[in-house]
């Protein structure tokens, strides 16, 4: 017989429970990060978790350092940022829905088309642009034309980053769809615009409003494209032509005012709290409307 | 008649898309031509001085490129060491299982926690830590940043190669062991070279994102305008330098941040369209 | 059984009240035992779900692949038990041949010949890699096919092509036994018939054991056939008194196409 180098089996079993055990060990610390996340915003943030958050705007930095000098907990809260997030982000979802909806639509059915294939490749390109840009983008397209910051121009930032994404999930959702279900209904006489309507949309609630969610709660902390664009406000503001701040600029702010540190915590509690409801609420319409 | 109508509906959204990138370039190229008329396109990526004042100004990228990709790369080599013993976990070890979509939810829900939070989470936490370790005494700088950073990117990066090895057909392992291989071996000859050129782009993108992600590197990352000499060393990032400039800047330095901006548009498009072509290799195979 | 092919030789595996259960109340397999002969080709027939690939994959203990499937009883092979022995040195043993060609798709066809070595990390210099490579192909007759194309991926190969480079990765660890679970089922009649032709030539120098639900397979190749019905073993004979007397009533219906 002839002469093999070979491995003893010994040493490669213990080879396989180790790199094993390492697989487990390495799994289970990739997940602390997110515990030691939580348990720090949570243990700080709970103190000023209060009803004053959500009804009073931002101290000032002078009011803050005073009350702090007196021992008394933090004055205001942060109702400018929860209704800038609410106008900003409700603006955001307004333009990109019809428009994301469409171009879904749009590329779903014409899958082979030249043109579809490019609009698919722009809207990969979209979605691969990293914020800081989008947020210039916005700031080249309304803020300098407009000669200020606004609500709006923050809204058009998120609209950018929102869109690809919505896009791609109603493409996706669409293309599961049993094509049956199209020509059944055109069979029956019905006119393009109400098969897509009646029949193809409804069958696809689920996932286009799971990846409309998610798109949301993808854009609900985003900061650095706000800086660029809606700046910020220690005011309520509903009006779309004004400066606006948002909950992630608040947090930037607090960060960087040591007086306002007491309420960087229980205002990042906040965010993470509506995000994982969203992400919580996409999974559940997932799990719902499955098609 | 009205079909027709709702078809061109539907052709001028998918249009809009062209107009959009179209916008977006003409946004990007107009606002960032005073920098690059003034430096040439070589002449700013490669010069590494920035210096604001207006007596001596004068702007070059070459730093900010260099933290980019410094930052980046340390914190996909961190990721990798974590993302990769995730992605075996959930696709290969656990595929299926209960505790794999656990593990695997639990992990991707990093993926929602917003840049910004990671950003305090760095400076409070993991910054103390870093002047413990002796690193440097501040804190701040390219480790402290890539270390925060590697944890942001190990869902992107641990969910997709999942994915890619839980598609590794049984039959090929089945194949493999019933030749007497173990497992790991298995791992080894047949899944991770099955899958490897998905976990490949899986990588790809997450340093697409890693190039990108702006708040908690400004945060962390000490925001000096030079060239970073090693990874204990503060810099800046592409992203960093305009969330941190761009407030208070006009003029040349604004058109130069703009400049930055398209810079990094190009790198990242180019880094996702690599990973789309080692992707589509793969479907090939 | 007493007319069982068996060439004056002692039996090379033994199977003793082998039983697999997929889950405690669910049998699979109930309380086999048989004899297998050295240079004979056994095939085990029997309808879909009687066990008799459950038998066939407990012989080189893939169920430890699926830790809800428990294997009782004894399997002895060359007089040792397989269910206590390592199943890396089993698996060496027993090589297995799968219903669906699965040669690796990242490795040549060289490579696939040579990848039962390289996962056993056995390293090998060239010139026995080439000897090794060579005498199996040829012996599965397909190296005159493929030898001009080494390097060229294992799945660029035609089913039937790439069945036979399955069986010679196999023999290239020289195995005691050759499992083989169905391997015709997904080819084309012609490559069947090379398959079968193949196996014909291999039992001078191999033990096999072949899964069959083809009936008129068996009776082609085979020396000895076991009936398997339910996860029981009902007959285990010469296959030539099976397919003209069966002895059990169930045999004779399954054979004359009363179910299948």
């Amino acid at each position: 017989m002839m002469e093999k180098k070979q491995t003893s089996i010994r040493y490669r079993n213990s080879k396989n429970k180790l790199v094993f055990i390492l697989v487990c060990s390495l799994s289970f610390l990739s997940m602390l990060p997110l515990f030691l996340i939580l348990w720090e915003v949570i243990s700080r943030g709970y103190k000023n978790f209060n009803l004053q958050l959500f009804t009073e705007v931002t101290p000032s930095s002078m009011d803050a350092m005073l009350s702090r000098i007196n021992g008394e907990s933090i004055p205001g809260g942060i109702l400018n940022g929860i209704t800038g997030t609410l106008l900003i982000v409700g603006v955001a979802i307004l333009l990109t829905i019809p428009l994301g909806l469409l171009i879904g639509i749009y590329l779903s059915e014409n899958p082979q088309k030249k043109f579809a294939r490019l609009a698919s490749y722009l809207t990969d390109l979209l979605q691969g642009m990293p914020s800081i840009v989008i947020g210039i983008i916005a700031y080249a397209w309304v803020v300098k034309p407009l000669g200020g910051y606004s609500a709006l121009a923050g809204s058009v930032a998120l609209t950018i980053m929102m869109l690809p994404m919505v896009v791609r999930s109603t493409e996706e959702t669409l293309k599961m769809l049993p094509r049956s279900y199209k020509e059944a209904g055109l069979a029956l006489g019905s006119s393009y615009r109400n098969v897509v309507f009646k029949i193809l949309l409804p069958s696809g609630f689920g996932g286009i409003f799971t990846g409309i969610l998610l798109a949301v709660s993808r854009v609900m902390g985003e900061t650095a494209p706000l800086m660029l664009t809606a700046l910020g406000a220690t005011v309520v503001n509903w009006n779309l032509m004004e400066p606006t701040s948002a909950i992630p600029l608040l947090i930037w702010d607090f960060y960087n005012d040591p007086n306002l540190v007491d309420l960087i915590w229980s205002t990042s509690l906040l965010l993470l709290i509506v995000i994982f409801l969203l992400n919580w609420l996409a999974k559940i319409v997932a799990r719902k409307w499955k098609i | 008649m009205k079909d027709n109508l709702f078809k061109a509906l539907l052709f001028t959204a998918a249009v809009s898309v062209l107009l959009l990138t179209a916008g977006i370039i003409y946004a990007l190229v107009g606002s960032a031509s005073e920098a690059f008329g003034e430096y040439g396109f070589f002449g700013f990526i490669t010069n590494s001085e920035w210096d604001p004042r207006s007596a001596t100004e004068e702007y070059g990228a070459f730093s900010f490129v260099v933290g980019t990709l410094f930052t980046a790369s340390f914190a996909l080599l961190i990721c990798l060491l974590f993302s990769l013993p995730v992605a075996l976990f959930t696709g290969e070890y656990f595929k299926g299982t209960k505790i794999s979509s656990l593990v695997g939810s639990v992990v991707n829900l990093l993926a929602g926690i917003p840049s910004i939070v990671y950003g305090l989470w760095g400076f409070y936490t993991i910054r103390p830590l870093v002047v413990d370790m002796g690193i440097n005494s501040q804190g701040f700088g390219i480790f402290t940043a890539s270390l925060v950073l590697a944890i942001m990117i190990i869902p992107y990066a641990s969910s997709l190669s999942g994915e890619f090895l839980s598609m590794v057909p049984d039959k090929l392992k089945e194949g493999a062991y019933s030749m007497g291989a173990t497992r790991i071996e298995v791992i080894q000859h047949i899944s991770l070279p099955v899958a490897g050129s998905g976990i490949v782009a899986a990588y790809i993108l997450a340093l697409g994102r890693a190039l990108g992600e702006t708040m908690a590197v400004t945060m962390l990352i000490g925001n000096t305008n030079h060239l970073p000499k090693g990874l204990a060393d503060t810099g800046n990032t592409m992203a960093s330098i305009i969330a941190n400039q761009f407030g208070e800047a006009d003029g040349l330095k604004l058109s130069a941040l703009i400049a930055i901006g398209l810079l990094l548009f190009i790198i990242t498009a180019i880094i996702n369209f690599i990973a789309k072509l080692v992707m589509k290799h793969l479907s090939r195979v | 059984m007493e007319d069982i092919n068996y060439n004056g030789n002692k039996p090379i595996l033994q199977l003793k009240s082998v039983s697999v259960a997929y889950s405690p109340d669910r049998k699979a397999v109930n309380e086999v035992s048989a004899d297998i002969y050295p240079n004979t080709i056994t095939a085990i027939m029997g309808p879909s779900g009687c066990g008799k690939s459950t038998l066939l994959r407990a012989i080189n203990r893939m169920h430890d692949l699926y830790p809800s499937v428990k294997t009782t009883g004894e399997i002895l092979l060359k007089g040792k038990n397989v269910l206590q022995m390592n199943p890396i040195e089993v698996r060496r043993m027993a090589g297995m041949v799968f219903q669906q060609p699965n040669p690796f798709p990242t490795m040549s066809i060289y490579d696939n010949v040579l990848a039962g070595y390289s996962l056993n990390g056995i390293r090998l210099n060239k010139q026995e890699k080439d000897r090794i490579v060579e005498q199996s192909l040829v012996s599965v007759a397909l190296w005159d096919e493929v030898k001009d194309v080494m390097t060229k991926r294992g799945s660029f190969l035609s089913g039937g092509q790439q069945q036979r480079l399955c069986i010679a990765r196999t023999l290239a660890l020289k195995p005691e036994l050759l499992l083989m679970d169905e391997p015709t089922s997904a080819l084309d009649p012609i490559s069947t018939n090379k398959i079968e032709e193949l196996l014909l030539n291999l039992k001078s120098k191999y033990t096999i054991l072949i899964v069959t639900h083809n009936m008129s397979q068996a009776a082609r190749i085979s020396d000895n056939s076991m009936f398997m019905y339910l996860g029981d073993l009902i007959e285990y004979g010469n296959t030539r008194h099976m397919f003209t007397k069966p002895r059990n009533k169930k045999t004779e219906e399954y054979l004359t196409g009363v179910f299948g």
